[in-house]
């Protein structure tokens, strides 16, 4: 009820145009990323890395590198042997390797110096024995060759993990069809580079026996957990800090070789131990995005009406578990999001292979689905002789629904995403009719504002702000949102203001301590604006109320007329009666004692009760809309982007700037998914872990971005603000590539779509054969029998004849 | 074999003894404790590493401090005079060019370097001026408007 | 952080001073210009000289000075900004300017120098890694690390006894087609020679000069209605190294015929590929559809690339005539 009010009244700065709050500090160097922070007394850490894909590890002997003046410490797996993994299913991973390396780049051994040069030389002389085993490099080979086993977990070979789900007769649904296609789609695996590399210094306090970890991170209260179980230590004997972090996009998330040895290295010597990885290392810490094969079938009324989709993804996890258990079962959650599926399979397998681990990246599991299934859908148009728009428009689901796998939507403004980007493209006059080598493609999307259930479960709180207001009339706010460019700091700060009356740079924040800051899951799954949101919304409204109650008493004002605006608080009938924010704090002090108050955030509880329905509900989704158009150059296959019109459903937005930056910024990022990023391998070797040669695309290759935002009502979100960290960029990839097939009339139905492929597709067109580079079938395997779940009541009442 | 070299940053002397293997990356952030340059990856290829020299931007993973003796270096540090943020800086917040700040330090730089040379840069020049600095949060976008807000901003300080 | 490791820095006054120096140490030492590909090479522990012997200092080496008439005199250490700056190189030795242009990236161009692109290393994906990936790797013939090079196979090319690492240089396929020449100083004297021959068919030992010569100058001969440019391949509009570079510099009469004819292209070979056959199947034509297809015909019989740069080798051997078509068409227009 109290979000409802609240938007009927006037915003003060709850969509302006600021600046961020962080931005002054960054702009002017004052922001200090991890490796910028030195202790007295620090040394230098440094991780030696495995050499082989997959091997025995036969010894690691450290005499030598002991031996060199300066190395005060070395550790190797035996030292650290406890499992852990962020995902409770998982526990597979040790900070070092303990008798096998799966991935080269796997950390082997681990040495602190008194300087960077002495660890370096000193790593040199870590002598590693290995007994090689058979490397498998790609999901085809790991399934051929079960033996010998990547891991000794898994149903069984290289299989980490199974999903076999179906909802409604999809049989049934097939047999009701005017026509079935049937597709193949493989989206190739890439890695997040952030700019600033990973880094983290551990301090253990000896006396205290505690352990201080800085660390350039993502989910400190994850990574909080882990680090206590992969030491051996209480959770209370951990604190974990991040300064400000230059980037993550999801590749900052998990816990960390290079985390938990700092800390053990400290552990073992009692000085502060700081270890940065180079550039060549952040492409082996990875936790990308998963290479995955997709085949999508589905059945369509000659209208275009879906009538069953089942959709099949065979994942390349690399060679831990990370994320991956949700990152599999995010390849089927989203499709029943967008469209209305009445009768949904949903399969897919997650295979070990000897490759750096693969995790969440900006999507998490939804992009590589999501690209197959708006391929799909294009080709389906062609076959009905619809405009692929027109397809969309003929299922979408709209506002308020349960989807056919029981997740809840709330505010829905897909239709309106699609009519603004189709508008401003000119799609229906121009689509069809541009020379040949030029096209228009069209996709839309859906995302999580925050992922409904935490990684382990638990029934408390996801996210909790404490805020304390002083007698100077200043307001702190403690809160655990970590700020890594996505603007939480400035989306928290927003909300406090908005509601206390102030300006977001009046609030002090204290973020992502664990001895200081309540509970926040972390920055994942677009979760923070909602979520930590809504937490500082109600520690804010508790605040208010102690101000107003006290304002109030004072003045003799009815404390329903009271307004908190321009750093007063007033009647509102009588303007000038009332007190500044400082006078009002006093009093309420004075009335009440300490100002302090707390919010906490709960996400409603899901609906489904299938097993995997943990992952996908959501308390809000967004929805995204795109037209891509392009030129290609059918003598050398290039594709130039020139321009992306992007609308979001963003609910509210906060601040425009920062929302219109997360869009501009995932095109970006789209944009090189599409059309060359890949962490590729060759010989069991990254092909190149360098930003020469992982292409991210340089300022040349970004088209003009046109961005809508459009807005609907999203009671569960405060001020209606959902997210747009992830959202956008979902669309962006598949319209691209339905750009290309425009452009050109050939298929790539893979993903980077490189000049190599679309050059490949058309020789293949000219040759009289089908004009398309892709894949042509699924590896040999056999999904289990699905679990039968059964359809929410109201799709059973829509089915039943009239 | 160190050497005492003296190098003037931001105007000020200073005098440190490094060997020549020490670029001026690590002299400025370890020796200095001027940490507002970044790093990320040491061999040129991402220029967030990138400060000043003579004017110029230089990519500090890559010069050698001993070979910088005799010249002036400019680091974000540098850039605000009597406690008030460069017209460039103050752009780039105001425009939202800006997110995880990492490559801001060096994105502000080469835009002072090439308003500093073409006070009404076109496009095309803007885009070649920041073409050697990688942006992985912004898409470029909302820095290219900043380029140009901090020209217009320059322009209108001088009238 | 990478860093590199420990070395003397040597900082002579004069080129002759600088060749002395070079001529004792011999392959213990290395000249450093801009330092933009030695650097990097040294922090990932490619190259390890223990001497660096800086060229910065030497004034006989910057400047330049001529004219599109007389001809040019370009010297090695002029940074690629100020090579691309000037406006006789602009306007009458284009090839060069849109070489330059396209070379690495802006803040680079104004640290490396003409000498330095000139002599820059030979590239390959299996050399251009660090150590650690190296030794994953087994090391390689070019960089054999602790093994002893005889034992260490080429990693493109294992069967076969030599390195294939590929010239992919800018500024050297743009300054061969257009007729440039090198001056070289060295400790026991000078020579000049045309710049093509500068360069050997070998990843390895790929300059045909001993360690102590120098590249001080580069000449140009005048201009005379020469026309020229130069294309590049590659993937992104910055930073990248060519998998494909293509100068073509030419004369036409006033009726269109090609009077002299130069295509030369990087980034497919050791050393940069002049296509004489080409050249002389052009000149004497006009640059017409059947003239163009023929032309077409021989680059794609003469390109024979590796598989260690970006893009497939089959990508590279399908594009590399439309591309050489693309600058003919350029310049006949």
């Amino acid at each position: 009820m109290r979000v409802l009010e609240e938007r009927e009244r006037v915003r003060n700065v709850v969509g302006q145009r600021l600046p961020r709050v962080d931005g002054w500090a960054k702009v002017s160097g004052r922001a200090q990323y991890t490796d910028d922070l030195t202790l007295p007394g620090m040394l230098f850490g440094k991780l030696v890395r495995s050499t082989h894909a997959h091997a025995r590890l036969v010894s690691v002997r450290l005499e030598r590198a002991l031996q060199v003046p300066g190395v005060v410490a070395a550790i190797t797996g035996r030292d650290v042997p406890v499992r852990y993994s962020v995902f409770p299913v998982g526990q597979d991973e040790t900070a070092l390797a303990v008798d096998r390396v799966r991935y080269v780049g796997e950390p082997v051994a681990a040495l602190a110096a008194v300087d960077p040069y002495t660890a370096e030389e000193a790593a040199r002389l870590v002598e590693v024995e290995y007994e090689p085993l058979p490397a498998r490099m790609d999901l085809e080979e790991a399934l051929r060759n079960p033996e010998p086993r990547i891991h000794d977990y898994g149903p069984f070979g290289n299989v980490h993990r199974l999903a076999s789900l179906e909802f409604g007769d999809v049989e049934a649904g097939f047999a009701e069809a005017d026509h079935v296609r049937e597709d193949l789609f493989f989206y190739g695996g890439n890695t997040h580079a952030p700019l600033e590399p990973h880094s983290a210094l551990a301090w253990w306090d000896p006396g205290a026996r505690k352990l201080t970890v800085w660390t350039s991170h993502q989910g400190p209260h994850y990574l909080h957990r882990g680090l206590a179980k992969a030491l051996g230590l209480e959770e209370h004997q951990v604190r974990v800090v991040v300064p400000a972090v230059g980037g993550g996009f999801g590749g900052k998330l998990d816990i960390f070789h290079h985390e938990v040895c700092a800390a053990k290295l400290s552990m073992l010597t009692g000085r502060p131990v700081k270890i940065t990885l180079t550039r060549e290392e952040v492409f082996y810490a990875h936790r990308g995005r998963h290479p995955e094969l997709l085949r999508i079938r589905t059945g369509v009324k000659r209208d275009g009406r879906i009538t069953a989709m089942h959709v099949e993804a065979y994942l390349d996890g690399g060679a831990y578990c990370s994320f991956g258990p949700a990152t599999l079962l995010y390849a089927g959650t989203q499709q029943p999001v967008t469209y209305r599926i009445p009768h949904y399979r949903f399969q897919g397998v997650r295979v070990f292979t000897n490759k750096p681990p693969c995790g969440p990246k900006r999507g998490h599991g939804t992009p590589q689905a999501r690209c197959a299934l708006e391929v799909h859908l294009d080709k389906l148009s062609e076959d009905l002789g619809l405009d692929p728009v027109e397809l969309r428009l003929r299922n979408l689901t709209g506002p308020n629904e349960l989807t056919v796998n029981w997740l809840e939507i709330t505010s829905n403004g897909l239709r309106a995403c699609i009519e603004k980007v189709v508008e401003a493209s000119g799609w229906r006059q121009r689509r069809g009719r541009l020379p040949y080598g030029r096209g228009l493609g069209f996709a839309c999307s859906a995302y999580l504002t925050g992922a409904g259930g935490s990684i382990y479960y638990s029934d408390m709180p996801h996210s909790e702000v404490h805020l304390r207001v002083d007698r100077s009339g200043g307001v702190t706010v403690y809160t655990m949102a970590t700020e890594i460019g996505q603007g939480s700091a400035t989306a928290v700060a927003t909300i406090v203001a908005e509601v206390l009356g102030l300006q977001p740079q009046d609030i002090s924040l204290v973020t992502s301590d664990t001895d200081l800051t309540p509970i926040d899951l972390g920055s994942y799954s677009s979760r923070v604006t909602l979520m930590v949101g809504n937490a500082a919304y109600e520690a804010a409204c508790r605040a208010r109320d102690l101000l107003f109650d006290a304002v109030a008493e004072r003045l003799q004002v009815p404390r329903s007329r009271l307004v908190a605006r321009s750093r007063r608080i007033f009647d509102e009938a009588n303007p000038e009666v009332g007190a500044s924010f400082a006078q009002a704090a006093q009093w309420a002090e004075a009335r009440f004692g300490c100002l302090a108050t707390s919010g906490s955030y709960r996400p409603p509880q899901k609906l489904g009760t299938y097993k995997g329905s943990g992952v996908g509900p959501s308390p809000a989704y967004t929805f995204s809309a795109c037209v891509a158009e392009v030129q290609a150059d059918p003598e050398t296959g290039e594709v130039k982007v020139e321009r992306v019109w992007v609308a979001h459903d963003i609910g509210r937005a906060l601040n425009p700037v920062l929302v219109e930056g997360q869009v501009e910024g995932s095109v970006h990022m789209a944009l090189g998914e599409a059309l060359m990023e890949e962490q590729a391998f060759r010989k069991e070797l990254h092909r190149g872990p360098s930003w020469l040669d992982y292409k991210v695309p340089t300022v040349y290759e970004m088209p003009e971005v046109i961005t809508f935002l459009v807005e609907t009502d999203e009671p569960r979100a405060p001020f209606s603000a959902k997210e747009v960290g992830q959202g956008p960029l979902l669309c962006v990839v598949p319209a691209i590539l339905n750009a290309i097939a425009d452009a050109l009339k050939v298929r790539v139905d893979e993903v980077p779509a490189t000049p190599e492929k679309v050059l490949k597709a058309l020789e293949e067109q000219r040759k009289g054969r089908t004009g398309r580079v892709g894949p042509t079938k699924v590896p040999p395997f056999s999904f289990p029998p699905p679990e039968r779940v059964p359809r929410p009541q109201s799709w059973e009442e829509a089915a039943q004849p009239a | 074999m160190e050497r005492a070299v003296r190098l003037k940053v931001n105007g000020q002397e200073h005098r440190v003894l490094v060997p020549p293997h020490r670029t001026l990356l690590e002299v400025l952030r370890e020796d200095l404790g001027l940490v507002g340059t970044k790093h990320g990856c040491e061999l040129g290829e991402c220029g967030v590493c990138t400060v000043l020299v003579d004017g110029e931007p230089a990519l500090s993973c890559l010069v050698l401090a001993h070979e910088v003796e005799g010249h002036e270096v400019t680091t974000v540090e540098g850039l605000a005079t009597d406690g008030q943020l460069h017209p460039v800086q103050q752009a780039f917040v105001e425009s939202g060019a800006l997110q995880c700040g990492y490559c801001t330090p060096a994105m502000v730089l080469v835009t002072k370097a090439l308003l500093d040379r073409v006070p009404e840069p076109s496009g095309e020049q803007v885009r070649e001026a920041v073409a050697g600095v990688f942006c992985r949060c912004t898409g470029y976008v909302k820095i290219l408007e900043a380029v140009q807000a901090a020209a217009r901003r320059l322009r209108e300080a001088r009238a | 952080m990478l860093r590199l490791p420990a070395f003397q820095l040597l900082r002579p006054t004069t080129v002759a001073e600088a060749t002395r120096m070079l001529a004792e140490l011999g392959p213990q030492a290395a000249p450093l210009a801009g330092g933009t590909d030695l650097l990097p090479k040294m922090k990932r522990r490619q190259l390890q000289p223990r001497y660096l012997v800086s060229l910065r200092g030497l004034r006989e080496l910057r400047g330049w000075s001529g004219s599109p008439e007389q001809g040019l005199v370009l010297r090695a250490g002029c940074t690629l900004a100020e090579v691309a700056a000037q406006p006789a190189v602009r306007s009458a030795y284009r090839a060069l300017a849109e070489a330059v242009a396209v070379c690495s990236n802006p803040i680079l161009h104004r640290m490396g120098t003409l000498g330095g692109n000139l002599c820059v290393d030979t590239r390959c994906t299996y050399y251009d890694q660090t150590e650690h990936w190296r030794e994953a790797l087994g090391w390689c013939m070019k960089a054999p690390g602790p093994r002893s090079p005889e034992e260490v196979p080429c990693r493109v090319a294992p069967g076969g006894s030599r390195c294939w690492a590929v010239s992919a240089g800018d500024g050297a396929p743009a300054l061969i087609a257009l007729g440039a020449k090198v001056r070289l100083v060295g400790a026991r004297g000078e020579r000049v020679l045309p710049l093509e021959d500068l360069y050997r068919d070998d990843g390895i030992r790929y300059l045909d000069k001993s360690p102590d010569e120098l590249v001080v100058e580069v000449l140009l001969p005048p201009a005379d209605g020469l026309r020229s440019t130069y294309r590049k391949v590659r993937r992104r509009g910055s930073l990248d190294f060519a998998a494909l570079g293509v100068a073509a510099a030419l004369r036409l009469d006033p009726d269109g015929t090609v009077t002299s004819c130069r295509l030369v292209l990087g980034g497919v070979a050791s050393r940069p590929l002049v296509l004489e056959e080409v050249a002389s199947l052009l000149v004497g034509q006009r640059l017409e559809q059947d003239v163009l297809e023929r032309v077409s015909e021989v680059v794609h019989r003469a390109v024979h690339p590796m598989d260690n740069t970006d893009f497939t080798v089959l990508y590279r051997r399908r594009t590399a005539p439309v591309h050489v078509r693309r600058a003919l068409q350029a310049l006949a227009s």
